[in-house]
């Protein structure tokens, strides 16, 4: 691959899989509301 | 997702207590519900083509401009009107105005259409599932897609002569859609996605993989991140991002409003939607690689230029890469992996598409959860097997999806949009409430995004599809067959949309019946008076 490809494919990457990665983080930080959460549910879910 | 009859317990409460509404039990489940929504076979077989196209690598700028400005903006008023109001679309938009209402049953027409094609494509792609063990195309693609496979037609039109393995595959998709929609929103559309998209997500970073390590997949990847910074002058290349993003996030046509409808009150909603959205472009990026990979190794081994092979949408997924499948090393591997990737991505979406107009049923005439699934996910299968499994089958998919996108999806969102913003001014109101219950706050740069970047980004791609569909009869079908089933269709979809606004709701319906939706709205109202 030629330098300035592997460049932008490395910014796209950092950017949209970052940006990924901080939404999860931000939600990661406040957690769902425990009390609202059923007690039972199928094991997968 | 066989305990279909356990979720009926819900629907069937009896009279004495009205049914609740359903909801996802976490918000993990409505995330992935959400991303299973948005990531469908636009995110693999238009995307990358759409980027390639407008600049290479240069078209993360638009792209990434599309999605923080149109996007995601656009992807919250739908997670407001839908959270807010707490019902479909139709009820949702009622709620918010009575005038709106027609915006609503706009947005289920849409719905209706796209799912009777969609499930199509999942039937192909069943098909092309099972033929990458044979490669059943032998050294032709093309000539066994058009000819032997679908047997087409030499000229559009609306026959029924039926096409035995498409039918049949067809019907297969569509029994098991109504098994997850029968099921509910919990126990069916919550276990498919929770079980569907992790497998999508695995399967395709194996089919990347091993993309990647075919001869040539460097070539593929230079054509695709190669940047051409003078596209960024081009104003097309900006209304193409634009146009992709409101596609692919499954924004404007309803599915968001209905899907947060099924969220708990006290939901993070602009945080959870970050999640969807960057999700939904993350795997964008990965589909752009693995794709281009392959259409590099493809080139390599025709001798030719990538832009020589670059194609997409039907022609990639079904002449391209089958033609891939054969000769690559592991190629049925890489036919399973990607034509089941397809097949997940695509099942995923048509379950939201279903749930607007199952969901709209509900609440308009007070029917239960499976009586509602049953008779509307029944109604669209059979308008489904009954036009598309044909030899003339194809032109019509082809031409209702043009149409329904263009003056249904987009002038659907451009009218809603304005509507909301313009003339309800409704958007205060919205912002209020998702910074009522979200992390992110919106502030007015959201409303002015809303009420001016989207209507704008909208009226141009409006106006482009209308020029270009008015100046050249549609792909050179016959008239009657473009004016009935691309203009007539489009045009009915506004006429009855005002037909079902005037049909009254039913005694027993959430519109004149729904103590939930009150206890939300007097807790609300003693909120406001602390």
């Amino acid at each position: 691959m030629t330098p300035i490809a592997i460049t932008m494919m490395i910014i796209a990457v950092l950017t949209v899989w970052g940006g990924l990665a901080l939404a999860l983080l931000n939600l990661k930080r406040h957690p769902e509301d425990e009390g609202a959460l059923p007690k039972e549910h199928a094991p997968e879910l | 997702m066989s305990s279909a009859a356990a979720g009926s317990s819900r629907g069937a409460a009896g009279p004495a207590a009205p049914a609740k509404r359903e909801t996802f039990s976490t918000r993990r489940l409505f995330i992935l519900s959400a991303i299973g929504s948005a990531v469908g076979l636009g995110n693999i077989w238009r995307f990358p083509y759409i980027a390639y196209d407008n600049g290479g690598g240069a078209f993360l700028i638009p792209y990434l401009v599309a999605l923080l400005t149109a996007g995601i903006p656009l992807l919250f008023l739908d997670y407001a009107v839908g959270h807010k109001f707490r019902g479909s679309a139709p009820l949702a938009y009622r709620r918010l105005h009575r005038v709106a209402e027609p915006l609503g049953w706009w947005q289920v027409l849409v719905c209706f259409v796209i799912a009777a094609y969609y499930a199509v494509i999942i039937a192909w792609s069943l098909m092309y599932t099972l033929f990458s063990f044979t490669e059943a195309w032998g050294d032709d693609a093309e000539g066994y897609f058009f000819g032997s496979f679908l047997r087409v037609a030499e000229a559009p039109g609306i026959g029924f002569t039926y096409v035995p393995s498409v039918f049949f595959p067809l019907l297969l998709v569509w029994i098991a859609v109504i098994v997850i929609m029968v099921a509910g929103i919990r126990k069916g559309i919550s276990r498919a996605n929770s079980i569907l998209l992790p497998l999508l997500v695995v399967m395709f970073v194996l089919l990347v993989v091993q993309s990647l390590f075919l001869p040539g997949a460097a070539q593929g990847l230079n054509a695709f991140f190669t940047p051409d910074w003078s596209a960024l002058a081009d104003p097309s290349v900006w209304a193409a991002a634009y146009g992709h993003i409101f596609f692919s996030l499954s924004v404007g046509y309803g599915i968001m409003v209905t899907y947060s409808s099924y969220l708990k009150r006290r939901t993070d909603l602009t945080g959870s939607g970050m999640v969807v959205a960057f999700a939904n472009s993350g795997f964008e990026i990965l589909a752009g690689i693995g794709v281009f990979a392959a259409l590099g190794f493809m080139a390599q081994a025709a001798g030719a230029g990538v832009n020589d092979v670059v194609t997409q949408g039907i022609g990639l997924a079904f002449v391209a890469f089958p033609t891939i499948v054969s000769q690559a090393p592991f190629g049925a591997l890489m036919g399973v992996l990607f034509f089941g990737s397809l097949v997940f991505a695509g099942v995923t979406s048509l379950i939201s598409v279903l749930e607007v107009i199952v969901a709209a049923v509900q609440d308009k005439v007070g029917w239960g959860r499976i009586k509602a699934s049953l008779v509307v996910s029944g109604l669209v299968a059979a308008v489904s097997l009954a036009l598309f499994p044909t030899a003339t089958g194809l032109y019509l998919l082809d031409t209702s999806d043009a149409f329904v996108n263009s003056f249904g999806i987009t002038l659907g969102a451009l009218v809603t949009v304005v509507v909301l913003a313009w003339f309800l001014r409704k958007l205060p109101l919205l912002s209020a409430h998702l910074n009522h219950v979200s992390t992110i706050k919106m502030r007015r740069i959201w409303m002015v995004l809303v009420a001016g970047v989207v209507p704008l980004a909208l009226i141009y791609m409006v106006s482009s599809e209308f020029i270009s569909k008015i100046s050249t009869t549609y792909e050179g079908y016959p008239e009657w067959f473009v004016g009935l089933f691309g203009w007539g269709m489009a045009g009915a979809l506004v006429v009855v949309a005002l037909v079902l606004t005037f049909i009254p709701w039913s005694r027993t319906s959430k519109a004149h019946d729904d103590p939930e939706y009150q206890s939300m709205l007097d807790e609300e109202e003693e909120e406001t008076a602390r």
